[in-house]
């Protein structure tokens, strides 16, 4: 050994003795080193496994196919069509105007659906496709199919398209099914199965009200995916359940004939079975095909449908409110009976009813009139001076007794259910006295009295009954135990007499059923909605058709032994007798005679310029050259 | 049975067991970077392959490099890399934007690689120099500190925080067993530690964030901790005996990023599990003592303290890859040397070796072999 000076020796006991320490520490990361590891992939084995599982296995859900929903007969109102569709995927686009371009040369795509497409395509959230079309014609499809690799972002797959056999005239019941919005999405808690292409939800109507039962449970194919979501290949799926199949209690035949009959008018119609309260058709005309709305609806064809002043947005059935005009009278008679006053007691009719500085007045001069006369030729004047005896506070219960303001349990959104005034409601609502005027208002169902055409219709099931019918739109619903009405049978029989004589030679004199044996009781009705001169109220024509009065109807049949109720108001239809009439004997009529129906209602379409296909696409037209835009191009089978 | 009457003398003198163990964690790296690839040679195990067996060559070319020739060429091999160091640094300032390789024609160099076996190299020799007595002077401590902070300032801007982390622990190290006082050491580490909270407490919203994310990455794993978290699940779910040779799911479908680089000790725990990561980290181990030994075994002063610093390279190397990978440290951007994808850290580490090798043929005369 070499002989060291002391610094240099005890350099070196530093170093070895720093060298130790360092070797330790070395030592001591390699320990923690590996019982780092040793935690991660034994302690936390089972937390690690299962995360690496949810990275590598995804579920990709399959829709399930929504419910049918039927009609009384099993006949398909709302169904799935098999289809195809184009998609496209906002994150996979490389080129968006040429694909565009693309897909509008291979598809025919009307200039409205580019510029929707466009507009979606700059909203969507990446992820979201956007729907290019549904329902593509076979040939279309293939098209797009082979150019595929061309046209990255674009998908085109096969699903299923909701068709409603009914088209229009089943639009305001059954509503349609769209693509979920954003705000679904997030009101469903992001609910992964609304962003798959082609997953429609219910929007409007029963589609919507019924959603749970008709969506069912979407299944899924578990798949294996690259962190860049490429599939690498399928594992086992898991089944997806379909939803369930609702019926109604419409006859779907009897519903589209009503629907049909209504024509130009802006109308809704509903038929009651009066021995089970079903509601066997309900249309509210003019409407929109929700077989559009199900593949997504164009700006102007929502602009146009929006702009129409025949509302064809709105459920006139049940969302709307009208003045139920001289329909109340027989329930008023029934009233007045309750309240005694004889039937046979007669008030002179002159035309005209001064009141204060104010003179109500009747459509004409009858003369001395009963009770029968009244109601039969609608006399205004015997109701304005028998209410004013009784009052109103005695007439209302009767009038809420037999369904105005009355709510029903249907399974339709933004029900409105009007009013039946009183004395008592005034002070609540206007906070002002009862006047003999509204009394005399409410004698002939004008001023405060709103009804919907629902409540009419039940109006007349419980003037032919005599029982509480309560009106049930789902099969699956119990049917309600009808109880008796507290009203007198010998009064029943004679108003259902009366309302015999409004069809048989009073106002409705003309709307005869042509049947042997089958005879109809009703009332007309005609609300007014503005105040017309009496020379316009005479000429129709003359006046704007908004301004025009409310044609009313509703009735019952066999007038001896009840079956069928049903009522109608047209809106701005002028005379009840006109117009509201023959449009429930129609209805009724195709109840019994179907061929005899199906061949008034041809009569009746040549009349108004054929069915309501040719119309609407007649219309459609007018509207876009109207409106400066281009024809749409002729529909592909 | 190898005898020198089969071998040639000089082949017979290399430290087998060094190459054996090294060309094994290579070899191993190479299963694992095919697998990384999808069950393919293309397009990292072939090249690695090729860098591999090249450094190997001129690793042991250099173990025939002499003491004093080392001794010769430190503080030269220090002048010329920080002069690349500043050449890198100029020549981001005229592109306008960050910096870290030279552009040399055929080849790309990254300067910051050199400055870590030079660092070791060239304070090794500064201590050699300075006589014993004056080791706790300060004339002893500013000029290491210069050499040291220099290098490690401008790799700091270029910026590559890995590499300058790197740097000074390797010269750390050094600079501890040189034997300097204790204070050096203990002063800034205890100023970091009473300086860290009072630093969290006046951060930015977004720079907290980032420290919060590497405390617990779990906390945001889609942004800046979906490395870690998802290296974290591949170690995890490989278990003890892994899932397997080309089975592994968060490397094949891609979840795990960068799994044949900077985490590729991930894609090899899932595939071969707790049991492949510990005979990979028991092999390192073996690697760096010896070069420990190398060190402890020198008869110079110079050969101690460089022996031991080109061990310790390898060490953090090693162990800072690993604690990152592993979730222990942030992600810095060190790979794992020999087994990751790339050619600077192979470099490197093949650099340390062939001076380690050239250090340790000095201190013996026969073939360990024999």
């Amino acid at each position: 050994m070499k002989h060291m000076r002391i610094t240099t020796a005890h350099q070196s006991i530093t170093f070895s003795r720093r060298m130790m320490i360092l070797g330790g520490a070395q030592a001591a990361v390699g320990g923690l080193l590996i019982g780092r590891m040793g935690w991660l992939a034994i302690a936390q084995n089972e937390k690690y496994n299962l995360l690496s599982e949810s990275n590598r296995v995804q579920l990709i859900p399959v829709p399930p196919r929504r419910g049918w929903i039927i009609d009384r007969n099993g006949k398909p109102m709302a169904i799935n069509k098999a289809s195809f569709r184009v998609d496209l995927i906002p994150q996979q686009i490389v080129n968006g105007p040429h694909i565009i371009s693309e897909l509008q040369r291979l598809m025919n795509l009307p200039p409205d659906e580019v510029e929707r497409i466009t507009r979606e395509l700059a909203q969507s959230r990446g992820f979201q496709p956007v729907s290019v079309a549904d329902n593509v014609p076979y040939e279309q499809y293939a098209a797009i199919t082979v150019r595929l690799p061309d046209l990255p972002g674009v998908a085109a797959s096969q699903g299923f398209t909701r068709f409603y056999p009914g088209g229009p005239t089943v639009g305001q019941l059954v509503g349609y099914v769209g693509a979920a919005s954003a705000a679904e999405y997030e009101k469903e808690n992001k609910n992964p199965l609304l962003l798959i292409p082609g997953v429609k939800i219910g929007k409007e109507g029963l589609e919507q009200t019924l959603e749970s039962t008709l969506r069912g449970e979407p299944g899924g194919q578990r798949v294996e995916v690259t962190a860049h979501g490429k599939l690498v290949k399928e594992l086992d799926p898991k089944p997806d359940r379909s939803g369930g199949t609702v019926q109604l209690t419409i006859d779907s035949d009897l519903h589209e004939y009503a629907a049909r009959r209504i024509g130009e008018q802006s109308a809704a119609v509903v038929v009651i079975d009066v021995t089970s309260g079903d509601i066997l058709a309900m249309p509210s005309m003019p409407s929109f095909d929700p077989n559009n709305f199900s593949d997504g609806i164009s700006k102007n064809e929502w602009k146009m449908l929006s702009g129409d002043d025949h509302l064809p947005l709105v459920d006139k059935a049940l969302e709307s409110l009208y003045p139920s005009g001289s329909t109340i009278k027989p329930s008023m008679a029934m009233a007045l009976l309750n309240a005694g006053i004889d039937r046979t007691q007669r008030v002179n009719c002159t035309g005209s009813y001064p009141l204060g500085n104010h003179v109500f007045h009747c459509d004409r001069r009858h003369g001395p009139v009963d009770m029968d006369a009244a109601v039969v030729h609608s006399c205004d004047i015997y109701f304005y001076d028998m209410c004013r005896r009784v009052g109103a506070e005695k007439l209302a219960p009767m009038i809420r007794s037999m369904g105005f303001g009355e709510k029903f349990d249907l399974p339709i959104g933004n029900q409105r259910f009007g009013t039946v005034p009183d004395p008592q409601w005034m002070e609540r609502k206007y906070h002002r006295e009862w006047q003999t005027y509204d009394t005399i208002n409410m004698s002939i169902g004008q001023g405060m009295v709103l009804i919907n055409p629902l409540q009419l219709a039940v109006m007349a099931s419980r003037l032919a009954t005599g029982k509480r019918v309560v009106p049930r739109l789902l099969k699956s619903q119990p049917v309600q135990p009808q109880a008796q009405l507290e009203v007198d049978q010998d009064h029943l029989t004679f108003i259902r007499k009366a309302m015999w004589g409004v069809v048989d030679h009073g106002t409705a004199a003309g709307a005869k059923l042509p049947l042997d044996g089958i005879q109809m009781a009703g009332k007309t009705g005609t609300a007014q909605t503005h105040r017309l001169s009496a020379s316009e109220r005479g000429n129709y024509t003359a006046a704007l058709w908004k301004l025009r009065d409310h044609s009313l109807f509703m009735g019952f049949v066999p007038f001896d032994n009840p079956r069928y109720a049903a009522a109608t108001i047209v809106e701005h239809g002028g005379f009840g007798a006109a117009v509201a009439a023959p449009l429930i004997r129609d209805t009724f009529l195709f109840l019994y005679d179907k061929p005899k129906a199906m061949a008034a209602l041809q009569n009746f379409e040549q009349s108004i310029g054929g069915t309501p296909e040719e119309r609407l696409a007649r219309k459609t037209a007018s509207w876009r050259a109207a409106n400066g835009l281009p024809p749409l191009p002729a529909k592909q089978a | 049975m190898i005898t020198s009457a089969i071998i040639p003398k000089p082949l017979a003198r290399l430290p087998w067991r060094l190459i054996f163990l090294v060309t094994g964690i290579a070899g191993f790296g190479l299963i694992v970077l095919y697998s990384a690839a999808g069950g393919s040679v293309r397009p990292w195990a072939m090249k690695q392959s090729i860098v591999f067996l090249g450094f190997l060559c001129i690793a042991v070319s250099m173990s025939w490099m002499r003491e004093s020739t080392i001794k010769a060429i430190a503080f030269p091999l220090y002048g010329v890399t920080l002069m690349m160091l500043i050449g890198v640094e100029a020549l981001g300032f005229v592109s306008k934007g960050a910096q870290r390789w030279l552009d040399l024609g055929p080849i790309r160099l990254q300067p910051s690689e050199f400055m870590k076996p030079a660092i070791v190299l060239t304070l090794a020799r500064f201590y050699e120099l300075v006589p014993p007595a004056e080791i706790r002077k300060w004339r002893a401590i500013w000029p290491a500190m210069a050499l040291l902070g220099v290098p490690a300032f401008l790799i700091l801007v270029q910026p590559d925080l890995g590499t300058c982390i790197m740097v000074m622990l390797c010269g750390v190290t050094v600079m501890f067993l040189a034997g300097l006082p204790w204070w050096i050491f203990a002063a800034p580490a205890g100023a970091v530690a009473v300086a860290a909270p009072i630093v969290y407490s006046m951060m930015h919203g977004y720079q907290r964030k980032r420290i919060d994310v590497f405390l617990d990455p779990e906390s945001d794993p889609l942004g800046a901790g979906y490395h870690i978290a998802q290296s974290k699940i591949a170690i995890g779910s490989g278990g003890i005996w892994g899932k397997g040779f080309l089975h592994g799911s968060q490397s094949h479908l891609q979840y795990l990023p960068e799994g044949h680089t900077d985490f590729v000790f991930a894609t090899m725990s899932e595939e071969w599990g707790l049991v492949g990561g510990v005979l990979l980290i028991l092999a390192f181990a073996m690697v760096i003592r010896w070069g420990m030994r190398v060190s402890s075994r020198a008869p110079s002063r110079f050969g101690q303290l460089a022996a031991a610093g080109l061990s310790a390279t390898i060490f953090f190397y090693v162990s800072i890859n690993l604690m990152m990978v592993m979730g222990l440290a942030p992600v810095v951007g060190v790979p794992l040397p020999l087994v990751s994808f790339g050619g600077s850290a192979v470099m490197t580490v093949m650099l340390c070796l062939g001076l380690l090798m050239a250090l340790e043929r000095q201190q013996r005369t026969v073939s360990r072999l024999i």
